[in-house]
């Protein structure tokens, strides 16, 4: 593991680690990295103790606002954050769910507006993970984390 | 920013009592043309007669031009014209929208496009707060106070907006709950949750029989027989939810029986001679009701 740190570190950015495998993909789509032009480089099947199989993410020369990167927070929660300054760790930043959440969370209720027209989404965070609750702002239905779905960043 | 009506906590308390006063002087003097220079535009994205003939009212009484449509029949909405570019429109030629639209949170959408205020009439099974405007402006008529009184709910908790939106209002009074409902139609868990947040009392029974004798407001809705699955179930529930003359007779004298309306048999006509129903002059409310937020939120 060290050496594999090693072998892609980057001088500086950011790196996500301990996300889960199968978590990996909504990841890069929630940070809109596909989109991205900087120099990203990622693992997934990484042996890890925690989480058996994880996945991690470097990006070169980014850093995020708080509220962009906590949004991942919905779906790896466990993930750590480290900002990197001349290949050293500078900071740790620890996932909380945002206050209020635009776009990348649909809501759970069909009949809702969102759900029918181009309207983005918006929701208030009302019950903090692990078992996190959010209101949508037109509905004032709540999607709760076990009905989660992650509207894709790839239209 | 315009002001919009769009749930019933978009109005604060105080709001809430400014609204029921100007209603009482709507009530008292019907006949105010005070927006004889104004527009107001009534567009229906599904049927619903009661409500449109109640604010068209309030809006002639007002002396405004009513334009719009009561249903989308022959509008460019049957030609895939989205919700966005309707109110775009016709906010261009109207000094207040009130919109009508089945889907949840139509309204609010809405009134993040319109330049003009937005009230909503129903966005699908989410608010009414125009409802719950003339319910509270009626259990402050008949009661002469809105703090410290016992509500019944009755029927259908679990789909019924109007008795959320009640709740929520009503929640600002120091008000006292009781829940009565089939184990199908509970109040959902969230406003039980929200009522203990606010230390307000409340408790639930399955059995009309009680809590009829303390109550100072029973307000009945409807069971529909498509929240069943099972439709012997909802014969079963149907009949035993329905309120007559002589279950009365215990109640307290002030104590008054309200009902959104349509009625099919949760209230048996033997009751509707008796003092304590009210539900007829409840719907009556809702036009002083509606002319005082018409008239608020031009700014009149
Ligand atoms: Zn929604």
């Amino acid at each position: 593991m060290e050496k594999q740190l090693k072998v892609s570190a980057i001088k500086d950015g950011t790196v996500l680690d301990h996300i889960p495998s199968c978590q990996l993909f909504k990841v890069i789509d929630i940070l809109g990295l596909n989109k991205s032009s900087n120099q990203i480089t990622f693992g997934t099947n990484l042996d890890s103790k925690l989480l058996g199989k994880k996945g991690i993410i470097k990006i070169s020369d980014k850093y995020f606002e708080s509220d962009d990167i906590n949004r991942i927070a919905l779906i790896a929660p466990q993930a750590k954050i480290n900002i990197i300054h001349d290949f050293e760790v500078v900071e740790k930043r620890v996932l909380t769910i945002p206050k209020t959440i635009r776009g990348i969370v649909k809501c759970m209720n069909p009949m809702c507006i969102t759900n029918h027209q181009v309207v983005e989404t918006l929701f208030t965070t009302i019950v903090e993970s692990p078992d996190f609750k959010l209101l949508c702002h037109y509905c004032e239905k709540i999607t709760d984390k076990e009905n989660l779905k992650i509207i894709s960043n790839n239209r | 920013m315009p002001k919009h009506l769009i749930s019933i906590h978009d109005f604060s308390r105080d709001e809430i009592l400014e609204t029921l006063s100007l209603a009482r002087e709507f009530e008292k003097n019907p006949r105010q043309p005070i927006l004889s220079d104004k527009i107001v535009a009534s567009i229906f994205f599904e049927p619903s007669t009661r409500t449109r003939l109640s604010f068209e009212t309030a809006a002639n009484r007002l002396g405004a031009r009513v334009i719009g449509f009561s249903d989308i029949g022959n509008t460019s909405v049957t030609k895939g014209e989205t919700l966005k570019d309707t109110i775009k429109m016709v906010s261009n030629y109207s000094d207040l929208i009130v919109i009508r639209h089945p889907l949840d949170g139509s309204a609010r959408y809405a009134s993040e496009i319109s330049s003009v205020p937005v009230i909503n009439a129903g966005d699908g099974a989410n608010q009414h707060p125009t409802q719950t405007m003339l319910d509270l402006y009626s259990i402050l008529k008949t009661q002469g106070k809105l703090e410290n009184l016992k509500i019944n709910m009755v029927g259908d908790l679990k789909y019924g907006r109007t008795v959320h939106s009640l709740l929520q209002a009503m929640s600002h009074f120091n008000p006292e709950f009781l829940f009565t409902s089939p184990d199908e139609l509970k109040m959902p868990v969230e406003y039980k949750e929200y009522l203990t947040n606010l230390n307000i009392p409340f408790s639930e029974t399955k059995n009309l029989s009680k809590g009829l004798d303390d109550s100072d407001i029973i307000y009945m809705t409807r069971v529909q027989r498509e929240r069943f699955t099972d439709p012997i179930e909802y014969e079963r529930v149907k009949n035993f939810y329905s309120l007559n003359l002589s279950m009365l007779s215990g109640c307290k004298p002030n104590m008054k029986i309200l009902h959104p309306l349509p009625r099919v048999n949760e209230i048996s006509q033997d009751v509707d001679a008796s003092d304590h129903a009210y539900y007829f002059e409840q719907a009556e409310n809702g036009v002083y009701t509606r002319m005082a937020i018409i008239s608020k939120l031009l700014g009149k």
